[in-house]
């Protein structure tokens, strides 16, 4: 193969293409190279030198921005190098808060861990005036700890390249350098979308998800509240690696179980939410197409999406869907339909979600998402949240049986399992809207043009003589591509797929953290949404409309999609919102 | 047109020129500095969005090099070290003296131009802790009642 060059590294040869970096060469080599400000094709700024190795050159370069050559000769563990790594992580100390103990990253950091593995403890060697910094926790789903902030920039890049929204960055400079919102604003005073890919990219614990838990622990000890829960289709694919099953292992079953142990009184599962949103949604996209509605259709169940599109593309407004979110739909079902079987008040029901999200906190939050001055959904914790709770409750997770939902919600279909990869709310819309356009029944259910996770898919679908053109976007960079080029003209959608976390939310803000080392050799994108993949492909029943209680509950309840107590519960609006709030 | 709204007009020239190169920020930014006398908040907002860059990044940048000043600064700015030694040592009482002395909330000028009234990060005098400067000069083992004193050798008058 041309472009392939040759080099050596700690003495193994090693052949890379060009154009790599030394630092993915050595992983290739089978050396690692300790890192803090590199992520993988999102961040690579050579900031922090703690990648440094000698190429026989007069100083150490950093290997994350050095690209490889032919020939080179690299030494990446010599006495300089290992002097040179811990005086670097005594000074990152010196300006650190240190408190391990009660650190929400503790055991999950790459700070500790790099300094348990180089025997770096003394974080008075430099010991100077450590600055102080207030806790941002304002925002309802994003909390900002600058104390324990390395200024690796990760989260800036992720912010800025990735999600195209640039809400932080760093201010001052030198030992002043601090990242911050303009003007000392704080997060929620800024058009932060709430998305949590910044807490996923932070090698430490300076950013996390608000942490709802001990609302969670109140009602459950409350004997007047009825507390339900729903976990997001997402939240099985990845919970487990929090227990260290490996990644791509489902574990629906102990979810369940765990959730039963912990006192929950009803596990409902949004994915049955997901299927009766296919529905409507499905309802929806017809009667826009065979009445001259607004198109493309955009879908709605991303908040992460629908607060960017309502703050940097309010033209599109028009385009989202009507419908509420799964989580949201069933929350609102729980305190209509349920309340009424079960016979309780709906006041005193609280609605519990876990979700693979940090962005479903401010979406809950919404004033128009509830009835009856009751919100759908109550309480929202992510999936690192649940994981929290079943190690304090002492739950052996592992050792758990399977337990099954509870009835009435409980039933989903290999549809709505997928909507937690990205192209699944997509497919699952298809395989229902395609039977509805066309009358007949859809024998091969499988999509694989809007699978994958590439950042941009497009597919034309044939249902009858309809030609049905659909794009699939993840990220809210990717998705503001594809709107420029729907705004210039240059491409014509009837539906397009929008979730706001690269690969959907199976790689959401709230999902268990990757450190950057496997994320750089391992697509946990690809690897969690086969879990979801392999679920739909074992389920005896794989279109939405063909789920038994969803079919129920519009023959008690609903009545038909798109009727008026679907509009009345289901569906919802938008509003333009501003790029800064002052 | 009024002397304002002429300089935002050639704000706008100056970002229009601009705005397709790489690197635009700097210059712009420089510009709306020697127009102004300084940076403030709503002139970076029409900055970001003239050249299709995020709040965060005009921010940044003009909080990186010192030659950008965020407000107009009075004659004389005092800053008040807020830094752990300092604080501990009541640095708080100096700056709220201070405030109420000047007749101003931290972070602002007089309204005669003539002193800013600021709170800092750590000066690196420790030893003097507390520490407040005035322009370069730097007073140390500052107390409450030191303060009218030192503002009466800035102006005279008070
Ligand atoms: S961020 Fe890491 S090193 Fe810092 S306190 Fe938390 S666990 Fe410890
Ligand atoms: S939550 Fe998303 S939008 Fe908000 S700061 Fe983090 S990455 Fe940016
Ligand atoms: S908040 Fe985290 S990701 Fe962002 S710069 Fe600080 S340490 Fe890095
Ligand atoms: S400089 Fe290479 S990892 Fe930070």
């Amino acid at each position: 193969m041309d472009n392939m060059i040759t080099l050596t590294i700690d003495g193994v040869s090693v052949e890379v293409p060009q154009g790599t970096n030394v630092l993915e060469a050595a992983r290739k080599a089978g050396v690692h190279i300790p890192t803090l400000c590199y992520l993988k094709d999102i961040n690579e700024i050579g900031a922090c030198r703690m990648c440094v190795v000698d190429t026989g050159a007069r100083a150490l370069q950093a290997a994350c921005v050095l690209p490889a050559t032919n020939g080179m000769v690299v030494k990446t563990n010599t006495p300089a190098i290992r002097k040179y790594r811990k005086t670097l992580l005594e000074l990152v100390l010196s300006a650190h808060d240190q408190k391990c103990l009660s650190c929400i990253r503790s055991t999950n950091c790459e700070l500790q861990r790099l300094c348990r593995e180089l025997g770096v403890e003394n974080g008075d060697a430099f010991k100077g005036v450590q600055n102080e910094y207030a806790i941002d926790d304002v925002s309802p789903a994003i909390v900002r700890d600058n104390n324990k902030c390395i200024v690796c920039r990760r989260c800036v890049a992720v912010c800025q390249k990735v999600q195209k929204v640039g809400v932080i960055g760093p201010v001052m400079r030198g030992f002043k350098t601090a990242i911050e919102s303009p003007w000392g604003l704080k997060l929620n005073d800024m058009a932060c979308i709430n998305c949590g890919q910044c807490i996923t990219a932070c090698p430490v614990g300076a950013l996390h998800e608000k942490d709802d838990t001990a609302k969670v622990w109140a009602a459950l000890q409350d004997p007047s509240k009825h507390v339900v829960v729903q976990p997001a289709p997402a939240v099985r694919a990845a919970l487990g690696e929090e227990f260290g099953i490996p990644m791509g292992t489902s574990v629906t079953g102990k979810m369940v179980s765990a959730m039963k142990r912990l006192g929950f009184d009803k596990v409902f599962d949004t994915d049955f939410g997901a299927d009766l949103t296919i529905l409507e949604e499905a309802n929806e996209l017809v009667e826009r197409v065979t009445n001259g509605g607004v198109l493309p259709m955009i879908t709605s169940c991303s908040p992460g999406w629908i607060k960017f599109c309502e703050t940097y593309y309010p033209d599109f407004i028009p385009n989202l869907s009507s419908c509420k979110s799964p989580h949201e739909m069933v929350g609102a079902m729980v305190k209509s339909y349920y309340a009424d079987k079960a016979g309780i008040d709906a006041k005193d029901i609280v609605v519990v979600s876990v979700m693979p999200c940090t962005a479903k906190k401010f979406e809950a939050a919404r004033p128009e998402l509830g009835h009856n001055g009751l919100a759908d959904v109550d309480i929202v914790i992510t999936t690192r949240e649940l994981a929290r709770m079943i190690k304090e409750a002492g739950i052996n997770f592992n050792l758990l049986p399977d337990g099954d939902f509870d009835s009435l919600m409980g039933e989903s279909t290999g549809a709505s399992v997928i909507f937690g990869a990205t192209g699944g709310v997509m497919e699952a819309a298809l395989r229902t809207a395609y039977e509805t356009i066309t009358g007949e029944t859809l024998e091969k259910v499988d999509f694989e043009a809007v699978r994958g996770t590439a950042g941009i898919k497009e597919a034309t679908i044939k249902a009858g003589d309809l030609d049905v053109s659909v794009a699939v976007c993840s990220s809210t960079g990717k998705a503001a591509e594809v709107l420029d080029a729907v705004r210039r003209g240059e491409k014509n959608y009837t539906f397009i797929e929008v979730m706001a976390c690269p690969g959907g939310c199976v790689n959401g803000g709230g999902q268990p953290i990757v450190d950057a080392d496997t994320r750089a050799s391992v697509d946990v994108r690809a690897v969690r949404a086969s879990a979801l993949y392999g679920e739909d492909a074992g389920k005896p029943i794989r279109k939405s409309h063909e789920n038994p209680e969803i079919k129920q509950i519009y023959a008690d309840f609903l009545g038909k999609p798109g009727s008026h107590r679907s509009h009345e519960l289901l569906h919802t609006t938008y509003q333009k919102r501003e790029k800064y709030t002052d | 047109m009024s002397e304002m709204e002429s300089k935002y007009a050639e704000l706008r020239q100056i970002i229009e020129a601009h705005k397709d190169w790489p690197g635009a920020l700097m210059p712009v930014l420089q510009g709306a500095q020697e127009l102004f006398g300084c940076v403030p908040e709503d002139v970076q907002k029409i900055i970001a969005e003239g050249l299709g860059v995020t709040l965060a990044e005009v921010y940044g940048v003009a909080t990186f090099y010192a030659q950008f000043s965020l407000q107009p600064k009075g004659e004389y700015v005092i800053s008040v070290c807020l830094g752990t030694a300092c604080y501990v040592k009541g640095s708080q009482a100096v700056l709220d003296k201070l405030s109420e002395e000047l007749g101003i909330p931290v972070g602002t000028t007089t309204p005669d131009g003539k002193f800013t009234l600021q709170a800092t990060r750590c000066l690196g005098a420790c030893g003097l802790a507390p520490v407040m400067t005035v322009n370069s000069d730097v007073y140390g083992r500052m107390t409450p009642d030191q303060v009218h004193d030192v503002i009466v050798k800035y102006r005279p008058e008070a």
